[in-house]
């Protein structure tokens, strides 16, 4: 009796929901997310960037983890979209004071929301208040503990469509703390479905889960063997805890033998674009003079996260609305 | 004299090798006669066993009861009563409650609930450090002299090897059987799940093998030096098994056992972070799932339940923060049934393993001899038996088998002679 | 009932409109269709009567019918010049019929800026309006029966069937 956890996010004609993790989603699903997203892009451009589309709606923010960033562009695509936003920070301290997660989700279900936009510092959050919550809401994964950050790893997927025309046939290398990376895991799956000619994953031991080729990646130990002929390069971010969970032994370290400098980029493709989830730690995983380079489209990534933003939360609810249509039909036919 | 007779059922012992077709007559709670008819006396019950096995009654040498401190999640009455009706006569209970069995009157006042409930004996396992803190040695023989069978720190850990050492050193002066659970919490406590490609995929941090291995290595030498009666609970590495025949090759005398759970399911039960399937010691592999079946089939594991209910709020929640454990006293006769009937267990390995086996541990007498007491499970292996969520006996609200309908029920158990099912 | 020819009807629209730009005094009207049908019949109008400029307007993020029927799986996004602001805007579509898409597509070019006028063609109208819009110029009037809709095919060639 084992659920397949990628099922829980799809209607039953195969339509998205919920937004929880880009593994085991189809290819034309994923392109249909960019397509959608790509057409809000022509809506930011211009005079008004609203529209009308989830007027009347509620959208949650519901951060059991801080995270002002994630939470702005959320808030800002969910406003785009003419839907009414509240913001929860439910910081960890709330939910130990004896409120459970279902005390909160149980509150805020006697709110008539109609998208839970779900942080949390748990592996299996978003899946486990999909699972919970009454029927009609969406759920949107923000980022749940190592598992899944998906609006973001199809941002990245957005970004790398838009400079190098398409997945398909790349290679691509994620570099860094992939152990605690779930945006890695989110880039990893989406890559492999889209096409990509090669993922790749650079870092030391330490940072890199056990059996993570499983997922469908070849694992790199030296950054320069791993950065030979690709396309697309992201780093990642690298908390400072890092060193103190004798993960590493320095910053400096680390940048010696990970941190994206000119001359190893050298050795990716010349055409190659580099990447980063941000805020950037200059110096550690990446040379200044890299990060504002001309292969570099790190700015051009926190545009295209609102249009993401937008594309799930418009179409999770809109295969809710299906659902709860059905639901209303077969209702009436008894 | 009058007697309960139990007609034609099929007894099983591998105490004794016996598997046979037979009578059994049971009076003042022994059994009176095997095979033939008592000269004086009558019968005063008869029981039909045709079809079903008649065995020694189940002892589980690890299940948490709940009780003094878990009033939402079981009690002694409640879990005794689901133990029973798997078969189960005698139940070791962990010192894990609140408060800890770290002195005689929780002892006492166990063993009075449990004679109060009237279902399972229930044999209590005293702290081996007060509170479990793993820092000072117990009243060890206090607790001993209140009614524990053995002592144990249910998974704690030892502040380090030099305290482990004198608690062992300690217990070996009294000759006191010691239960160890493995477990090295500098390497497992940040994990929820087994470390391999589900944890991975799931971003579920990991409790690698070696949690258990390096702690057993620990253990066992340190065994090996205080001469101390040991017994090794919740195995649930193939390695660990390597490393416990090593260590009988080398002469020690070494008991272990291995949760049910982790005899049916591996970590891709986790998949989709159902947290029923959180279970400590983590479910591991199907690589570790075939050892460990395949030590009981040698008759060189025990089956323990480690029981442990939970109320619905420890389960409701993310599989980080849902706790560990698994409610199996209702399930877990047709669970095992359903090993032996897939032919992963034999019929004789699994009744050894989860009664002469424990018995051995413990040193009891237990067996389906003239003069016993009666203590015994009737089995109908062909039985169907549904698993009502709202019937099930177990407080505990995280069974596996709650909602299926399984084959092989406990028909009747008797405890010292008594019907209790 | 005998489907009128599209090219015939399509010509005729063509001078109709040039005829009417040139009685309001619009010399540089910008020509939008409604994506899908719209699109095509716009594309044509501008072959034909040599109009510069043009745009799409994917109007599934302003329909009203988003609760109801959800998000078209297939959007393709508007493509609209620069600016729209104090342009003469020539909104196209292929079938006018409720009015609602028309409505959903004046929403969306508000967005873009403030224009100048607006004027409606559409290549068929099958009447059944339930919003007070109506088209400056149509092509042809059909009065079909209440099960019976139309359907256009393109690009090339244009077609309409009964459906």
């Amino acid at each position: 009796m084992i659920i397949n956890p990628c099922n829980v996010q799809l209607t039953a004609d195969g339509r998205l929901k919920h937004f929880l993790t880009t593994e085991g989603l189809s290819k034309a699903l994923l392109t249909e997310i960019l397509d959608t997203a790509d057409s809000f892009i022509s809506t930011q451009e211009r005079e008004i960037k609203k529209v009308p589309l989830l007027r009347g709606k509620t959208v949650v923010n519901l951060f059991f983890e801080n995270s002002t960033r994630t939470r702005s562009t959320f808030e800002l695509a969910a406003k785009r979209l003419s839907a009414d936003i509240l913001n929860l920070d439910i910081a960890r301290s709330a939910t130990s004071k004896g409120e459970t997660l279902m005390d909160t989700l149980w509150n805020l279900e006697a709110m008539y929301s109609d998208v839970f936009v779900v942080r949390h510092a748990d592996s299996g959050a978003a899946h486990f208040i999909a699972e919970q919550v009454t029927p009609n809401v969406a759920i949107i994964n923000a980022g749940d503990g190592r598992h899944a950050h998906p609006t973001q790893a199809m941002l990245d997927m957005l970004t790398i469509r838009r400079h190098k025309g398409s997945i398909e046939g790349k290679v691509v290398a994620v570099v860094g703390d992939i152990l605690h990376s779930r945006v890695a895991r989110s880039q990893i799956h989406a890559l492999n479905t889209l096409g990509a000619a090669e993922v790749r994953v650079i870092g030391p031991r330490t940072l890199l889960p056990r059996d993570i080729g499983g997922l469908g990646c070849k694992v790199f130990y030296k950054l320069e063997d791993g950065l030979k002929d690709c396309d697309v390069v992201i780093m990642l971010r690298l908390q400072k805890e890092r060193m103190q969970d004798a993960l590493l032994p320095s910053g400096s370290e680390f940048y010696k033998r990970y941190g994206l400098t000119v001359d190893k980029l050298k050795l990716a493709k010349p055409d190659a674009i580099v990447m980063h989830p941000g805020p950037i730690n200059r110096g550690v995983e990446i040379e200044s003079t890299v990060a504002d380079g001309a292969q570099s489209v790190i700015l051009n990534q926190v545009s295209y996260g609102i249009a993401v933003r937008m594309a799930v939360m418009a179409m999770a609810m809109s295969g809710q609305q299906q659902e709860r249509n059905e639901r209303a039909q077969a209702q009436g036919e008894l | 004299m009058r007697y309960l007779h139990i007609e034609q059922a099929r007894l099983i012992d591998p105490s004794q090798n016996i598997d046979t077709v037979t009578d059994l007559y049971v009076a003042e709670g022994r059994i009176k006669a095997i095979g033939r008819k008592p000269e004086s006396g009558v019968v005063e019950e008869s029981i039909d066993g045709r079809g079903q096995w008649l065995i020694p009654g189940l002892i589980d040498l690890g299940g948490h009861l709940a009780e003094p401190g878990f009033a939402q999640k079981g009690a002694i009455a409640s879990e005794t009563y689901a133990a029973c009706s798997s078969g189960f006569t005698h139940v070791c209970a962990l010192p894990d409650t609140k408060p800890v069995v770290d002195n005689s009157a929780i002892v006492q006042q166990i063993l009075e609930k449990a004679q109060q409930a009237r279902f399972a004996h229930v044999l209590p396992l005293g702290a081996l450090t007060p509170d479990l803190a793993g820092e000072q040695i117990s009243s060890m023989a206090a607790l001993q002299e209140a009614g524990c069978v053995a002592l144990s720190n249910a998974r704690r850990p030892f502040k380090n090897s030099y305290v482990l050492r004198r608690v062992l050193e300690y217990a070996a002066t009294y000759d006191i059987l010691v239960f160890l659970a493995p477990d090295d919490v500098s390497l497992s406590a940040s994990g929820s799940m087994h470390e391999g490609p589900v944890a991975t995929r799931m971003g579920i941090p990991g409790i690698p093998r070696t949690a258990e291995t390096i702690a057993l290595a620990q253990m066992l030498l340190l065994i090996e030096q205080t001469g101390v009666r040991a017994h090794i609970s919740q195995i649930s590495c193939a390695r660990s098994l390597v490393m416990l025949r090593q260590a009988r090759e080398a002469g020690m005398s070494i008991t272990a056992d291995t949760p049910l759970a982790n005899l049916i399911y591996t970590d891709e039960s986790v998949t989709g972070y159902n947290s029923l399937y959180k279970v400590f010691p983590p479910l591991r592999t199907e690589v570790d799932r075939q050892a460990l079946l395949a030590a009981v089939n040698a008759g060189e594991l025990a089956i323990s339940s480690n029981h442990r209910p939970h109320d619905v709020a420890g389960k409701k929640t993310t599989f980080i923060d849902a706790e560990p454990g698994m409610s199996m006293f209702d399930g877990f006769l047709p669970l095992a049934m359903q090993l032996v009937d897939k032919g992963e267990l034999t019929e004789e390995a699994f009744i050894s393993a989860v009664s002469t086996v424990p018995a051995e541990v413990l040193g009891m007498g237990h067996g389906l001899k003239e003069g016993s007491l009666f203590n015994a499970a009737l089995i109908d292996p062909a039985q169907e038996r549904c698993f009502r969520r709202s019937h099930l006996l177990s407080q505990g609200r995280n069974s596996p088998v709650a909602g299926m309908t399984l084959k092989g029920a406990a028909s009747a158990v008797f405890v010292d002679g008594r019907r209790v099912i | 009932m005998s489907l009128p020819n599209v090219e015939q009807v399509l010509n005729e629209l063509a001078q109709n409109l040039n005829r009417y730009l040139q009685e309001q005094d619009i010399e540089q009207p910008l020509l939008i269709g409604i994506r899908t049908g719209g699109v095509w019949v716009a594309e044509r109008l501008q072959q034909i009567l040599k109009i510069e400029e043009s745009g799409s307007l994917d109007i599934s993020f302003y329909r009203d019918d988003f609760t109801r029927k959800g998000l078209h799986p297939q959007v393709q996004g508007s493509d609209l010049p620069d600016t729209v602001e104090d342009r003469h805007i020539v909104l196209v579509d292929d079938v006018i019929m409720s009015g609602r898409t028309i409505r959903a597509g004046m929403n969306e070019l508000f967005d873009y800026g403030r224009p100048a006028s607006i004027t409606l063609v559409c290549l068929l109208d099958i009447g059944r309006r339930e919003l007070p819009i109506q088209p400056d110029l149509c092509g042809a009037k059909l009065s079909l029966s209440e099960d019976e809709l139309i359907k256009l095919s393109g690009p090339q060639p244009l077609t309409i069937t009964l459906a």
